[in-house]
């Protein structure tokens, strides 16, 4: 859920809502039309973007709002639902007039969804849209608003071309009033029969319309997902509609409606749309085998952009964060506040900011692919891998951006349509070897294992490993997942998906949704990672005084003879002082649980201490072990100080087999607040996060068990 | 005669569709009714799914799905 809009959804103005086929050129319509003047929330309820904007027409100002792209009414889910919903006015406001994109090539399909709106008593407008693309094939406007009886504007979106005159048609449309049913067929006496059986049921709060009656007869059954839907209205459905009578009721309302429009429509229609363009394009990027190559080549392009091409934005904003915790530092005098807004509040909103260069980056090629029609094809290419795993074919470029960072491949989950496409992609997303696990893994091989085996560097070769396990494990992950939790299974829906004709992208618009994307992290998602840092910063740094029986640090450290044995006992008493602290004491606490994967206490703070971002595992265990918090993962005192840890036992702490544990933990555990934060956004509460949490830490704890307890048998 | 069993660029009609009720619901709504013609026009590069003309749109839609659109040729 998402509070109201600052600024929009204001009930005195006109509502005007914009509705289409997918791929009509809706969003360029709704961008063309609202100008700059928009905003963007979620749905009530589910994650579907809701856009409002503001138009202002002769009459005045006017809100518009747009509804997610759809084929038809009909709902199974209640994604699905929104469109009726926001349509016929339950649980929002009713709109006054509704825009169809509809798409000059393909015009039949495109009206289906209006005779639909026409039986709900819609005031329809039609943007008639891709009519450069349809060329001879587009139909005469004079003649389509004829047959249909409502306004029809030639449009073009992408050059602000029919924008003032549908504005116009808008206006004349509002002062038209209200709209009455229009029915393009007659109801079967047993059809009727049922209509009106359900139409007593139909709740008092929803228009009392024959549309939502037959709505409900189609969309409401033993398997749909909707969401709000009366049990006594169910019931109703339930007894009008055998399943044996499914089939044939829908056929009756289906093929009724198809020929009134294949009638109407067959004059209007002049030519067949020339695809030469894109099937010459097509023959080249769908082949066997070049299709492949530049797949392979795109993807890498994306991959290596995320993964490299961020690195100069991010260190920036690394840096720029560090400069202005000095700055604070040196103005304000070492204290408890210096600390709070140093390490809790300036580091927290860097941890947000360090993502926008890869959110950015990431929707940049989203925007492109989807616009100019390629992300079709990647789901079309990739089908027959990701179904294997229950997988959309779209969940790739999710699943290969998780390899740089889980934060924008879990938003990047909203290209699919289906909310169970999108929570199963989320849930194993976490699991691919993100970049913020290398330099955990180097300091794990740096410090444990040797440098060379078989003539080849360890390094790479478990490095390697670690990349191959990790997508093994979330392919896996998936299969299993799809296969035994409710909400994951795949049901047989079909996997039809729309191949539309190559298209230019407009830069406007990628634009546009680069900011509406990165807009809504900062403000659903950034506030929780700030939060969460804060808190993660309190837990290290409380107490901030050492029980009586440590050594003196300040006399010693004020004493010391030179600069070095005083940066040591700084050290040492950082190290001290984090040991007993909150998280320290977790960690001693989190000691029986994690000793049987090798682990000990101090690995625990470390792995508490990561949970703000993995890579802070390498300075938090710098401070534990009291070689300071400025270390990278190439530290040699810091590989040192782990090679000489001990057990009480005498033996050392760190072993390969400790080290591989620990590699393998990391991997699978959910240590990434971020991650939970995006996920709680993106499913819209807190089960999903918590699920997930679960899942991936169990899973960590028991391979981990598996791979330290089988090893020590085996000798390791 | 199945869709999944027609060869490449052979136009036929459709005679019925089969399956479930969200699944035929969805394909007779995108225009997939009986009496329409219908193309396959491609094969994805592992064999599946398929590239479909109908209506003048390009669909793509599964093998498995399309052995459940019976066609007359």
């Amino acid at each position: 859920m998402t509070p109201p809009l600052a600024g929009a959804d204001d009930a005195r103005l006109p509502l005007v809502a914009l509705a289409g086929n997918p791929n009509t050129g809706k969003t360029s319509l709704f961008n063309a039309l609202t100008g700059l003047r928009a905003k963007v929330g979620n749905y009530p309820g589910v994650t579907v973007d809701r856009r409002v904007g503001r138009i202002t027409t002769a009459r005045g100002e006017v809100e518009v709002v747009d509804v997610p792209g759809c084929y038809s009414l009909v709902a199974r889910s209640a994604d699905e639902q929104i469109a009726v919903d926001v349509l016929s006015g339950i649980g929002e406001r009713r709109p006054d007039v509704v825009v169809f994109c509809v798409d000059a090539t393909q015009l039949a399909r495109s009206l289906y969804l209006v005779t639909q709106a026409q039986e709900l008593g819609t005031r329809c407008v039609i943007a008639l849209t891709m009519v450069d693309e349809a060329k001879d094939a587009a139909p005469d406007p004079r003649a389509l608003a004829d047959a249909l009886a409502c306004e029809v504007v030639s449009t073009n979106p992408r050059r602000q071309v029919g924008i003032v005159e549908l504005r116009a048609a808008i206006d004349r449309a509002l002062a038209a009033g209200a709209a009455e049913p229009v029915w393009r067929w007659t109801p079967s006496p047993g059809l009727r029969e049922r209509l009106d059986q359900v139409r007593a049921a139909l709740p008092a709060s929803w228009p009392q319309l024959d549309a939502l009656a037959l709505w409900a007869l189609q969309s409401i059954d033993d398997e749909d997902e909707l969401e709000g839907i009366a049990p006594s209205l169910r019931d109703a459905v339930a007894a009008a509609v055998p399943v044996e009578d499914a089939a044939r009721l829908d056929d009756e309302i289906v093929l009724a409606r198809w020929r009134w429009l294949d009638e109407r429509t067959a004059g209007l229609i002049r030519a067949r749309p020339d695809r030469g363009r894109t099937e010459q394009v097509d023959r080249i990027l769908l082949h066997r085998g070049f299709g492949f190559l530049i797949f392979a080549g795109v993807m890498f392009l994306l991959f290596a952009s995320l993964f490299a091409g961020a690195d100069p934005a991010i260190g920036l904003v690394e840096r720029s964060f560090g400069w202005l915790g000095d700055r604070v530092r040196d103005g304000l005098g070492a204290g408890l506040l210096t600390d709070f807004l140093v390490d809790g509040v300036i580091n927290g909103v860097g941890s947000v900011l360090v993502f926008l260069p890869q959110i950015l980056l990431l929707f940049f090629f989203i925007g492109l692919l989807e616009d100019c029609g390629y992300m079709a094809r990647v789901a079309y290419l990739m089908d027959r891998l990701m179904k294997a795993m229950n997988l959309h074919g779209r969940a790739f470029v999710p699943m290969l951006s998780g390899f740089a960072c889980a934060i924008p491949a879990v938003l990047a989950t909203r290209t699919m349509e289906r909310r169970r496409d999108r929570l199963l992609t989320m849930m194993v997303v976490p699991l691919m070897t993100c970049s913020a696990r290398l330099p955990v893994y180097s300091l794990i091989i740096g410090a444990l294992f040797p440098t060379a085996a078989f003539g080849l560097s360890t390094k790479s070769l478990l490095l390697s490993a670690m990349y191959l396990f990790s997508v093994v494990t979330a392919l896996v992950a998936a299969f299993v997942l799809s296969r035994t939790v409710k909400p994951l299974k795949a049901r047989r829906l079909p996997f039809v998906i729309e191949l539309p004709p190559y298209r230019l992208p407009r830069l406007r618009d990628v634009a546009r949704m680069m900011w509406e994307k990165t807009s809504a992290f900062l403000r659903e998602a950034g506030t929780v990672i700030l939060a969460c840092t804060i808190v993660l910063w309190a837990l290290l740094s409380f107490p901030r005084h050492l029980p009586s029986s440590a050594p003196d640090y300040d006399a010693q450290i004020a004493a010391a003879p030179t600069s070095e044995a005083r940066i040591e006992l700084e050290h040492q008493k950082e190290g001290d002082l984090r040991r007993h602290s909150y998280a320290g004491r977790l960690g001693r606490a989190l000691e029986p649980a994690i000793a049987p994967l090798g682990f000990d206490w101090k690995i625990g703070v470390g792995i508490i201490g990561a949970f703000a971002a993995r890579e802070v595992f390498v300075s938090t265990m710098g401070v534990v072990y009291s070689v300071g918090a400025d270390v990278d993962e190439e530290s040699q005192p810091l590989r040192d100080a782990m090679r000489a840890a001990k057990r009480p036992d005498g033996r050392p702490v760190y072993t390969p087999l400790v080290g591989l544990s620990l590699m393998v933990f990391f991997a699978l555990a959910c240590q990434c607040m971020s991650t939970l934060a995006v996920v709680r956004r993106e499913t819209g509460g807190l089960g999903w996060p918590m699920f997930l949490f679960a899942y991936m830490t169990t899973l960590a704890w028991v391979m981990s068990f598996l791979v330290f307890q089988i090893g020590s048998l085996l000798g390791y | 005669m199945v869709l999944a069993d027609v060869q490449r660029d052979r136009t036929v009609a459709i005679e019925a569709v089969d399956g479930p009720r969200a699944f035929r619901r969805r394909l007779m709504e995108m225009g997939l009714v009986p009496g329409t013609e219908i193309t396959i026009r491609n094969v994805a590069p592992l064999g599946d799914p398929l590239e479909i003309e109908v209506r003048h749109g390009r669909l793509s839609i599964r093998r498995s799905e399309a052995a459940q659109i019976r066609v007359r040729t």
